[in-house]
Parts: structure tokens; C-alpha cells; sequence
């Protein structure tokens, strides 16, 4: 472990190759450029392959290709440049192929602008490409979380055989923070890739493909991946509890609404106020269960997100009619002041 | 998937074999169909340079989306379009990989178009075999960005009109023009002199990627005759008298 003061952006970059990534592709995009830039520094050095593709769409079926010839790969971008990604992301999730793509998310739709924004929660957990496939989603609310959950990114995707994205925003990716970089694994512990495509040698062809077109075929496939998303769903829940042992107003938020609703539930609970926090730190799978557990304990849930109400379906969903269930967000890349929440949560506290 | 079972019988010897490269399983082509003769192709120069162990063969969307079935060694099958892009990520990944992609026309030179240039450009170092048979043979006989001036496909029923549908893309002469590329060559199928040309330049396609020596292109002059509605035989004049004016036959860079 070493303590050092790093962006966001670089910490995740840093992470990354502590991880035992060793083929990362890249289309420049802001706010991101950071982790691109730190790749191409670092990654040659330590004798990792760096490449700037010529899109996105390039750059994650370059990821496609280095994954299925077995090795740990990455690569990153901002919302636009994920939209383009959704194609690959849909095949390497049919192939079966470990990988890891970070969205540092922007203001959209559209161009939108470079300020941070939440607007990819549906396009993250919801699907975004074709099919019936999920994502694992991991979504760091510090510079310290996200150097950590890039590594877990690496791990999950690896032990499923899924992508998993790490899904942060504009404001993770450029604040400053001292954080602990873990330890870089030993790639013995990596698990060992036995379909991967190294030359059929001693052994049967090798065959990387996310098509069946015999619909038995292709149901079994599917049957084959819902199982694997059942299992995670049971094994890889996380999320991060502050004050609900007695709380009667509960504030669901991730990432950088997370911290800010965590200072907004101190600020509260110095004003009487019995808030509390839950923090998803997978937004796939989603903690629908412990949710709704405590929603049956406090008469508000209120959602605060850097959207429009994305993820606020998920929390309706688990807490149905058992609570009140408002919602607070900004938009377009505006970041609210802990005072704006905190007026909210009176608001919603003073019933 | 349907095999294919020789028994030779007694007195018989066998003079002409499959390549070891090649599986059993039967092709998916349609009777006539020059993929069948280029697939082979790829087949033998596999084991005429002894490399089949260490070669990752790319799929691609298109007639040859079954290739992985054909052929006996590791293989990917890409997203439309995207196999340049997923051949350079095994190559950085595991330089010592023989990687080749083998395309259509409308994978390679149209929903692919960007990632064959840059493959191409930044010199990578792949082997990719290109089928221009001047239509989309998968989905039906639509338009390719191939298609001859004139040339009725189901999506230019009243033959390609160039003042609203462009003019055949010239692939290889484009890339021919980058500095990346070392070899850019274009052949055809239609007889058997031809076929031995084809072949040899297959080879030396490899051959390049195995002295490290960066991009190579094959384009196959190819015909479809199911969606031409021709015999075979009818596909190789087509080829002949008038794939081959628009598309002249040789080397435009390097050999
Ligand atoms: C993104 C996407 N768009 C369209 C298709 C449908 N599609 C399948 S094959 C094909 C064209 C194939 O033509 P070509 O590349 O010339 O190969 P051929 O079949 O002639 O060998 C198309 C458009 C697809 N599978 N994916
Ligand atoms: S449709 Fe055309 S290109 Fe495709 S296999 Fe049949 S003849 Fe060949």
C-alpha cells in the first residue's frame, strides 16, 4: 500500500494496471482524458500495449479481440463515446468475454456538455445494447473507492465471464484525493482462461461467438447467461449503509450524489432530523431487497440522483407503496450544494 | 452440422486430400459460390506454411459467418464490419498469433470501412482476405458498395444509378495509396490459372505477417450466383467480362 494524492482519473488508470491489465484501447473524450493520458504514459512502460483507436466502436472490439487471445483488458470513455460501445459490449456479453470499460459520464443527451451527470444509469443497467444480457456495474463515490473498484471489476468480470463496467462521473474523474493504491495482484491468482484463442495446439479448436442460430441453441446460451446473472445477483450485492438503524427519512444516492447526500444525512441528523443513507455500490445487480427492508421502517425514501429519476424506477420498485417515495435531481451537469438536498430532506421531514 | 465422409474404395488411392487445415464439416456456400474455392484457399496456405497452431481466424458477418466451422483451428467471430479492429486486439495482445480476418464487401468496405483503413494505416501486423463479390450475398442480393454501375440488386432494382448511389468503392486502390500497408493485391477465382495465382498471393499474404513485415490485403474477385439468378458458370463471365473491368487484377502495392 502507498498513499498518494491522484485524480480520479489516474487512480483508476493506476488501478487498472496494478490489476494486471494489459491491453488497453482508447478514444479521447472529455472528462476522461486523464486516464487516457495516463495509459499512454504508463502502461508501454510496463509492458502493456497502449492504442489509440479510431473510434470507440474500434476500441471495444479491439478489447473484443485482446480478451478473447485471454488477456486482462480495458477501455474507457465518457457517454458518447459508451453509446458507440453498446454493440460490443452486447457481443462480448454473448461470447462470454471478461473485460472492463469505464464511463466517466457526462451531461446528454446528445453532445450534452463535459460536467458530471448520472444519465447513464438506465443505459449502464438496463441493457443499453441488444439482448437480454446485464452488465456487472460498480459505481465509486471517491478517488480511494474507485482505484478498489476497478480491481473488483477486473476480479468479477473475470470469475463470470462478463463485462463489467465501472461507472463513475466527471467530478470522481477530475477531483483530487489522497487515496491507498492496492497492492498489484499477482497474475498467478488470475484464473486460468482455457477457451481462450492461443493456437489450437494439443487440443481442440477454440471458438469465440455470440450466435446460435438455431433458436434451441440460442435459448440454451441464454439460459446459460441468466444463470450466471443469478449467481451474481445472490453473490455480489454491495452497497454502503450511514444512520439506518433508526432512520425515518432514508436518501438512496450513488457515486458523487452519494457523498454528497452523505454530508446532507450528518448536516440532518445535527438538525434532529433522522436521515439515513443507502449507497449502492452495484447499481447491477441493484440492492432491491435490503431496501425494501428498511423502507418498511421509515416513511420517506427519498431518491437523489444527477438525472431526471433513473435510478428511482429501481428504488419504486423495491419499495412499492411501503413508503413515500419522492425524488430529488438536478440536470444537464448542474452539481446541487449539500444545502440544496438538505432543504429537500426538511421538506420531505417536516412532512 | 453435417459431415462429410469419404470411403475410398479398394484399389483406390486417394491424390487429392482436404488441408489439414480444414475440419469435416461441409460448407454452407450455395453450390458455385467462389467462397467455397477462396476458403480453401486460406486453407492451404495455412499448411503450406505450417501454421495452423498458431493461427486465430476472424469471422465475419456475412456468408462466411460459419468459417469457424470450417476451418480447424482457434477462431472469433466478429461483430459486422469490426473484424480489423478485433484482429489488431489479439495481435497486441499476443504478437505471436497468426491472425487473419476474411471479409465481404460490405463488412469490409462498408460498415467496416473505418476500421480496415486504420487497421491498414497503422500497418498492422494481420493478414485479411477480402471477397468482393459486388454484392450483399447474406441478406438477400441488396446493393454493396461494390456493385457495378448498372448492376440490379434487389435494393437497386432498376440497376445502380450512379448520380444517387455512387460509384464502386475501390477498396484496395485506396489503402494502396497509405503508407501503412506493405501488400495490396488483387486476384481472382474464375479458373484455374487463376486460382493458382490466388493462392500464391494468400500465401505471400502470410508469409508477410510471419516476417513481421505488417498489413496485408488479398482482394478475391468473387461471384454470387444465387442472388445474380446466374449458373456458375454465368459467375465466372460475370467475373471475367465485367467485375474485372472496374476491378483490374494485380498487385497495387508492394508483392
Ligand atoms: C450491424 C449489422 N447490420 C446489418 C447486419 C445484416 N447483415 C448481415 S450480412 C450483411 C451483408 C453481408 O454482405 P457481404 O459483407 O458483402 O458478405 P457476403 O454475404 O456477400 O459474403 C448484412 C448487412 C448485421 N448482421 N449487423
Ligand atoms: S448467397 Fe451468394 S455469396 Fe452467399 S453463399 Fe450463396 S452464392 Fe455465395
Amino acid at each position: 500500500m502507498s498513499r498518494v494524492l491522484m485524480r480520479g482519473n489516474e487512480a483508476i488508470a493506476e488501478a487498472a494496471i496494478r490489476a494486471g491489465c494489459q491491453c488497453y484501447f482508447c478514444y479521447p473524450i472529455t472528462p476522461q482524458g486523464e486516464l487516457v493520458e495516463y495509459m499512454a504514459r504508463e502502461l508501454p512502460a510496463r509492458g502493456g500495449a497502449f492504442l489509440q483507436a479510431e473510434s470507440e466502436t474500434a476500441a471495444i472490439n479491439m478489447v473484443y479481440g485482446a480478451s478473447a487471445a485471454g488477456v486482462r483488458t480495458m477501455t474507457s470513455s465518457s457517454s458518447p463515446g459508451i453509446s458507440l460501445k453498446l454493440e460490443g459490449i452486447s457481443y462480448m456479453a454473448g461470447a462470454r468475454l471478461p473485460g472492463v470499460i469505464v464511463n466517466i459520464m457526462r451531461g446528454g443527451p446528445g453532445l450534452g456538455n463535459i460536467a458530471p451527470a448520472q444519465g447513464d444509469y438506465f443505459q449502464a443497467t438496463k441493457g443499453g445494447g441488444h439482448g437480454d444480457y446485464r452488465l456487472i456495474v460498480l459505481a465509486p463515490s471517491s478517488v480511494q473507492e474507485a482505484a478498489e473498484l476497478v480491481m473488483l471489476a477486473f476480479d468479477l468480470s473475470d470469475r463470470y465471464r462478463t463485462p463489467a463496467m465501472l461507472l463513475a462521473d466527471g467530478m470522481l474523474g477530475q477531483m483530487m484525493e489522497p487515496v491507498e493504491l492496492p497492492d498489484p495482484i499477482d497474475p498467478a491468482t488470475i484464473p486460468g482462461r482455457p477457451w481462450a484463442l492461443t493456437g489450437a495446439v494439443d487440443r481442440a479448436p477454440n471458438v469465440v461467438l455470440s450466435f446460435d442460430l438455431d433458436p434451441q441453441g440460442l435459448k440454451e446460451m441464454n439460459k446459460g447467461l441468466q444463470r450466471t446473472y443469478q449467481e451474481i445477483t445472490e453473490r455480489e450485492l454491495r452497497w454502503e449503509e450511514v444512520d439506518t438503524e433508526d432512520a425515518d427519512l432514508l436518501i438512496v444516492a450513488y457515486g458523487s450524489m452519494g457523498r454528497i447526500a452523505k454530508s446532507v444525512v450528518r448536516s440532518a441528523r445535527e438538525e434532529g432530523i433522522k436521515a439515513g443513507l443507502v449507497r449502492p455500490i452495484t447499481l447491477w445487480p441493484f440492492p432491491y431487497a435490503r431496501i425494501r427492508e428498511l423502507s418498511e421502517r421509515v416513511s420517506t425514501v427519498l431518491t437523489a440522483e444527477l438525472s431526471a429519476g433513473q435510478m428511482w424506477e429501481d428504488v419504486r420498485l423495491a419499495v412499492g407503496d411501503r413508503a413515500a417515495t419522492p425524488f430529488f435531481g438536478e440536470l444537464g451537469g448542474v452539481v446541487p450544494t449539500p444545502r440544496d438536498v438538505l432543504s429537500e430532506v426538511k421538506r420531505y421531514a417536516n412532512g | 452440422m453435417p459431415m462429410v465422409e469419404t470411403r475410398i474404395p479398394e484399389g483406390y488411392t486417394k491424390v487429392f486430400t482436404r488441408p489439414e487445415a480444414l475440419s469435416d464439416a461441409q460448407y454452407t456456400y450455395c453450390p458455385g459460390c467462389h467462397h467455397g474455392v477462396i476458403t480453401r484457399l486460406v486453407a492451404e496456405a495455412l499448411d503450406e506454411l505450417g501454421i495452423r497452431g498458431r493461427t486465430v481466424g476472424i469471422a465475419p458477418v456475412g456468408c462466411a459467418v460459419f468459417l469457424y466451422r470450417f476451418f480447424n483451428c482457434d477462431f472469433v467471430q466478429a461483430a459486422h464490419g469490426r473484424a480489423c479492429a478485433v484482429a489488431t486486439g489479439l495481435k497486441r495482445a499476443n504478437p505471436d498469433l497468426v491472425v487473419f480476418s476474411y471479409q465481404g464487401d460490405g463488412d469490409l468496405g462498408a460498415i467496416g470501412t473505418a476500421e480496415t483503413v486504420h487497421a491498414a494505416n497503422r500497418g498492422e501486423n494481420i493478414t485479411v482476405i477480402f471477397i468482393n463479390n459486388q454484392i450483399y450475398g447474406m441478406t438477400g442480393g441488396e446493393m454493396a458498395p461494390t456493385t457495378l454501375p448498372g448492376q440490379r440488386t434487389v435494393t437497386s432494382p432498376g440497376g445502380r444509378d450512379t448520380r444517387l448511389m455512387g460509384y464502386p468503392l475501390k477498396v484496395s486502390e485506396m489503402l494502396a495509396q497509405l503508407d501503412g500497408p506493405c501488400y495490396i493485391t488483387r486476384q481472382s477465382v474464375h479458373d484455374a490459372r487463376h486460382v493458382g495465382l490466388t493462392r500464391k498471393a494468400i500465401v505471400q499474404a502470410f508469409r508477410n505477417q510471419l516476417e513481421g513485415k505488417g498489413f496485408s490485403l488479398v482482394e478475391v474477385l468473387a461471384a454470387c450466383p444465387t442472388n445474380f439468378k446466374m449458373s456458375p458458370e454465368q459467375g465466372n463471365t460475370w467475373v471475367v467480362e465485367k467485375a474485372m473491368k472496374a476491378f483490374p487484377l494485380g498487385d497495387l502495392k508492394g508483392a
